[in-house]
């Protein structure tokens, strides 16, 4: 059942439509990320939840209850925002109890909330201190904190990584997904990082220009992008997107004329009406550098080697560079020419509106 | 050889405002041990601390320094409560905003003698002032504010001079503040009196500090206002530490007098910086 339930949400600027009819529904204890390029409306659309933006049409609807109008006060929501905006003249025990003292909780379940909140965030030995005494992760903490105290509904995160360093910041992703595990409070999180979004989401929310892209889980996204705009956007390094010069039609097959190269697709996985011309998506793992033979040819142009795998960016004839993912131990030079395995199973298509063109899996 | 040569550069301009201090200090000191009056200029040996004597025991003494604390804390309250108040008020984006700034700050630019005139003449006259043309469309008797009020007078004109500057230190401060705090706040179910009570004068603490002792400074000066507008008077009602001492110098020619009353000003600035120091000069440091 929906527990958080968002239909055709609306939001004008002056002269700029930031959200443009917005339907989505989160169920209890989901951990769901938005995600986008910068001005996608990511955060204005967290903002809105929050009520610290109002709509300008649609509903929000919170377990049951119409919020759309409600103050943020009252919606029984806590956020975690990206320059965590600690109370500066506080200390950090004030911090987390301030929610509590306005809504005039009793000393004795203030101390105590604050005690166990603490405890689990390794906070103890901080709470007589001042924000400014405190380094980047442990600010990040007493954030996280303050949210958590108040045992919201819904717990909002606005980037709250994106002010760490690269190491914290796999770390308090980490701690991030194992709080969630251990509160099991419905999350909302809202980060331009895609790698963020893939590994702590139950399900993402790939917003564009005011509009969701596309909802699912990592896997799902990665594996059956609706579009080009999520294709791109989810797996680094990116989608390789060859333009087909022209579509031969045979009895069972597709030819798919690329630059003088061509690729065979079965015709009967093609659902729907047989396309004319296509962009042919394909990620770095489903290319492989063979011996000879192979569908493609181009020039090794860089390497770039990872300790475990490496990535060769190759320049094929038409001049487009693509990425091939190759085992770390080949030995590639720069300059030499390789063959390009492509395994067309893993193929997705694009159609001239980028949309992307279904097909049947194959059959296993 | 580096070392000196920096301070050979730097003598200059240290000697010249050493100078600056020492030589006017030496003359005070030197006036304020002997007789000297303008009326007998020739006569000026040494007296000891009789000039000290005269001047404490002058029944002005005790008025002039209270009227100079009253005055001090009086505006002191209304500039930083009004400014904050004030400030807070025009914070949030509203038509017209920058037009009401500039109007809110510009009493800052007239300078102290007009602003007696105007207050004088225009507001707190009896027969033509604003003030009394209200009172009588209220049906009152209109009120002579200089001789009935004469040292509320002067901190209202004072406190109407010093208001913009405090307002523009807290404007200034207060676009400082950060949004995303006080919308924390707001989530965490805080009003908007709570915001400005747990997070915007925390924030102030610092301007105010500011504030209060820039104002304190020229604030313990005041002259051109009461000369302009009551002479100190009636009596001795308006009369502060500085008028006082140009009263003796200038009025009664007792230059020595006066002196003895500059150092005592001295003193009395040093014992106001230094309660002032201690109650608002922490949030400095911090």
């Amino acid at each position: 059942m929906s527990y958080l339930t968002i239909t055709d949400l609306q939001k004008h600027y002056d002269n700029y439509h930031a959200l443009r009819g917005i339907n989505l529904s989160i169920t209890e204890g989901e951990f769901v990320v938005f995600v986008g390029p910068s001005g996608c409306g990511k955060s204005t659309l967290l903002r809105t939840i929050a009520g610290l933006e109002s709509s300008t049409g649609g509903t929000i609807e919170l377990d049951g209850r119409d919020i759309t109008e409600l103050a943020s006060s009252k919606r029984d929501l806590a956020m975690v925002f990206q320059s965590y905006a600690l109370y500066p003249h506080m200390t950090v025990a004030d911090n987390l109890s301030f929610a509590l003292r306005l809504a005039k909780v009793s000393d004795a379940e203030i101390q105590e909330k604050v005690r166990s909140v603490s405890a689990s965030l390794q906070l103890d030995a901080l709470l007589e201190r001042k924000p400014k005494e405190l380094s980047g992760g442990q600010r990040q903490r007493v954030a996280i904190g303050r949210a958590i105290v108040r045992q919201p509904k819904v717990f909002l995160f606005d980037e709250p990584l994106s002010n760490l360093d690269a190491a914290l910041r796999v770390q308090m992703r980490l701690e991030l997904a194992r709080l969630h595990k251990k509160l099991g409070t419905t999350m909302i999180y809202v980060t331009h990082d895609q790698v963020e979004a893939m590994t702590l989401a139950d399900r993402v929310v790939i917003l564009n220009a005011g509009q969701i892209e596309q909802v699912g889980t990592p896997l799902e996204l990665y594996r059956k992008p609706n579009s080009r705009f999520v294709a791109e956007f989810i797996g680094t390094p990116k989608m390789n997107l060859i333009p087909a010069d022209k579509i031969t039609h045979k009895a069972d097959e597709l030819v798919f004329d690329l630059f003088g190269h061509t690729i065979h697709f079965p015709a009967k996985r093609i659902k729907g009406t047989q396309p004319d011309s296509t962009i042919v998506g394909i990620r770095p793992e489903h290319l492989s550098l063979v011996e000879e033979g192979g569908d493609l040819t181009g020039r090794i142009e860089l390497v770039e080697h990872l300790g475990s795998e490496a990535y060769a960016h190759i320049q094929l004839l038409n001049d487009q560079t693509i990425i091939v993912k190759a085992a770390a131990r080949l030995e590639l030079k720069d300059g030499q020419e390789v063959h390009i395995k492509v395994d067309v199973d893993e193929i997705i298509l694009f159609d001239d509106n980028n949309k992307v063109i279904s097909v049947i899996p194959e059959e296993a | 050889m580096k070392r000196s040569i920096t301070r050979l550069l730097m003598a200059p301009s240290v000697i010249l405002l050493l100078a600056w201090m020492i030589i006017p200090l030496s003359m005070t000191i030197y006036f304020s041990t002997i007789e000297f009056s303008s009326y007998n200029p020739d006569q000026n040996g040494f007296v000891g601390w009789l000039n000290f004597e005269f001047f404490i025991t002058d029944p002005a003494f005790i008025s002039a320094v209270s009227n100079t604390l009253i005055l001090l804390l009086s505006v002191l309250i209304i500039t930083v409560v009004l400014g904050v108040m004030l400030s807070a008020l025009i914070d949030k984006p509203f038509f017209g905003q920058g037009m009401v700034r500039v109007l809110l700050i510009s009493p800052f630019f007239i300078m102290p003698t007009v602003n007696a005139l105007i207050w004088k003449n225009m507001m707190m006259n009896p027969v033509y002032g604003i003030f009394a043309w209200i009172s009588q469309s209220l049906g009152f008797e209109p009120i002579d504010w200089l001789s009935t009020y004469p040292l509320m007078s002067i901190i209202i004109m004072v406190s109407w001079q010093w208001l913009p500057f405090a307002i523009l230190v807290f404007v200034t401060a207060l676009q400082s503040q950060d949004t995303e705090q006080k919308e924390a706040a707001q989530m965490d179910g805080a009003t908007g009196w709570h915001i400005f009570r747990y997070l915007t004068i925390p924030h102030l603490a610092r301007p105010i500090a500011v504030v209060v002792m820039i104002e304190t400074i020229f604030l313990l000066a005041v002259f051109a206002e009461i000369l302009v507008s009551t002479g100190g008077g009636p009596g001795y009602d308006s009369t502060n530490l500085t008028y006082l001492i140009y009263n003796q110098a200038l009025l009664q020619f007792d230059v020595a007098a006066a002196s003895a009353g500059g150092l005592l000003a001295v003193v009395l600035a040093n014992i106001v910086a230094f309660f002032l120091i201690r109650a608002v000069g922490k949030n400095l440091t911090v």
